[in-house]
């Protein structure tokens, strides 16, 4: 593909602090603004903005599309599981103050481990969604 | 001065969406969806929904616009000029508008702290959150927590969706080679 | 004054509904599908505003416990709001993709074209 050059060394520039901000976006959610699904989409963001500055295989270099397509279940699978993880730790199902000896700390954790859950499934499914519509093109 | 800056803000967002309306180039319909979401967002921090915020400037102004790009360059972009009449649905639009304002008349007037929805639930959340859960962002905990099971329907409906479009668009690389899909655009 | 007062505190309501009728004009009155999902995508984030609006309280903050304050906005409407967005595009791209598969199909995203092709 060949675009602009701005384009192309301001995508570089910027990428970084995407993904960054992504994961601060993530594991900062319990104390400010933000969360999974925010962390999630703008992950997404930036793969997607590497497809359309660089192309289509570039993108798919940094997220091979059959990982993208196993994110996509694999993290209702992780929220699911933490919820049957309490259920055999003797709490009720999502009940995550059983998850340590402490129930603030076993909150914490559940919170953290559902949070991660729905953005893996976010991420994955933005970026799929993509793929798809790209792909349909050719 | 929240008021003011909300009312401002508001008034953009109803003439994008009139300009969205009579607008006929789809890609032009595509960017002002794109500057409705980013007022939208505006609009949401300035009612103090941070995390609502930062969720649509990224979701609606971003992946949307995407999407919506990508299924336009799939089809036309071009917008036929109407054959219908369009008298009937512009009545039962205004009708519609006429009876949901007569309806918000007697909702409270925006921004007061004593009305029914300030009352009952929010205040058990915000009193008891850092006891019960122990996080200060109060929407993370009931997101997570508290209304687990909701979130956990929502990540579902999320990855029906996902598969959905993988299929209907042939994204999962297993597919039946006599069940041919209908290519040609006669 | 009394009556422009009375105005200003329910103009959000008011610029809501004039989402959410721009939204139902869209999706009665015109043909094209991608502006028909458009017009509903406009009408939901109408909604998003109608849950939005009364959990503000002039004055107060958002809902991030900080020892500085003591007046927070309502959370609960923000919970729902965050996760019907996040259905919102789950069903754009739903109805992006069947968008897709009738233009391959008829050559068309017009509704009106596809009914005489169906013999309809």
């Amino acid at each position: 593909m060949n675009s602009d050059v701005i384009l192309r060394v301001g995508t570089k520039l910027i990428l970084p602090f995407i993904l960054l901000f992504a994961i601060y976006v993530q594991f900062h959610g319990e104390y400010g603004p933000g969360g999974g699904f925010q962390a999630g989409v703008i992950a997404a963001a930036a793969v997607i903005l590497v497809a359309i500055t660089f192309g289509h295989s570039a993108a798919k270099r940094i997220a091979p599309r059959g990982l993208v397509e196993h994110m996509v279940p694999l993290g209702v699978l992780i929220y699911a599981g933490t919820g049957v993880a309490c259920f055999f730790l003797g709490g009720n199902y999502l009940d995550y103050g059983v998850l340590a000896h402490d129930p603030i700390h076993g909150r914490h954790l559940g919170i953290f481990l559902v949070e991660i859950g729905v953005a893996v499934t976010v991420s994955g499914t933005m970026v799929a969604l993509f793929y798809a519509f790209v792909e349909r093109g050719r | 001065m929240e008021a003011i800056i909300n009312m401002a803000l508001l008034t953009l967002l109803g003439v994008v969406t009139l300009a969205i309306v009579v607008q006929r180039s789809l890609l032009s319909v595509v960017i002002l969806t794109s500057i409705y979401s980013f007022l939208m967002a505006s609009v949401m921090i300035v009612l103090d929904a941070v995390d609502v915020a930062m969720t649509e400037a990224s979701v609606g102004a971003a992946v949307s616009t995407v999407l919506l790009l990508g299924a336009l360059y799939l089809t036309k972009s071009r917008e036929e000029t109407p054959r219908r009449s369009r008298a009937l649905p512009l009545l039962l639009s205004l009708a519609v508008g006429a009876m949901l304002v007569w309806g918000t008349l007697v909702l409270p007037p925006f921004g007061t702290a004593d009305t029914p929805i300030h009352q009952h639930v929010a205040p058990r959340y915000i009193n008891d959150v850092m006891g019960e859960v122990g996080i200060p962002n109060i929407v993370t905990a009931i997101l997570a927590d508290y209304r687990g099971f909701d979130t956990l329907g929502e990540t579902t409906v999320i990855f029906v969706a996902g598969i959905g479009v993988l299929l209907l668009l042939g994204g999962l690389r297993r597919q039946d080679p006599e069940e041919g899909t209908p290519e040609d655009p006669s | 004054m009394q009556a422009f007062l009375a105005f200003a505190d329910h103009y959000s309501y008011v610029i809501t509904i004039l989402l959410m009728v721009g939204g139902l004009y869209i999706v009665v009155s015109r043909s094209n599908m991608v502006k028909k999902l458009v017009g509903l995508s406009i009408f939901q984030t109408s909604v998003y505003l109608l849950y939005l609006e009364p959990a503000k309280i002039v004055g107060g903050t958002a809902p991030i416990l900080a020892p500085d304050f003591t007046v927070y906005s309502n959370p609960l409407p923000h919970v729902l709001i965050l996760t019907a967005i996040v259905v919102g595009v789950g069903t754009l791209a739903l109805g992006l993709a069947l968008v897709v598969r009738i233009h391959e199909a008829y050559g068309t995203i017009d509704d009106d074209e596809i009914k005489p092709q169906d013999g309809g």
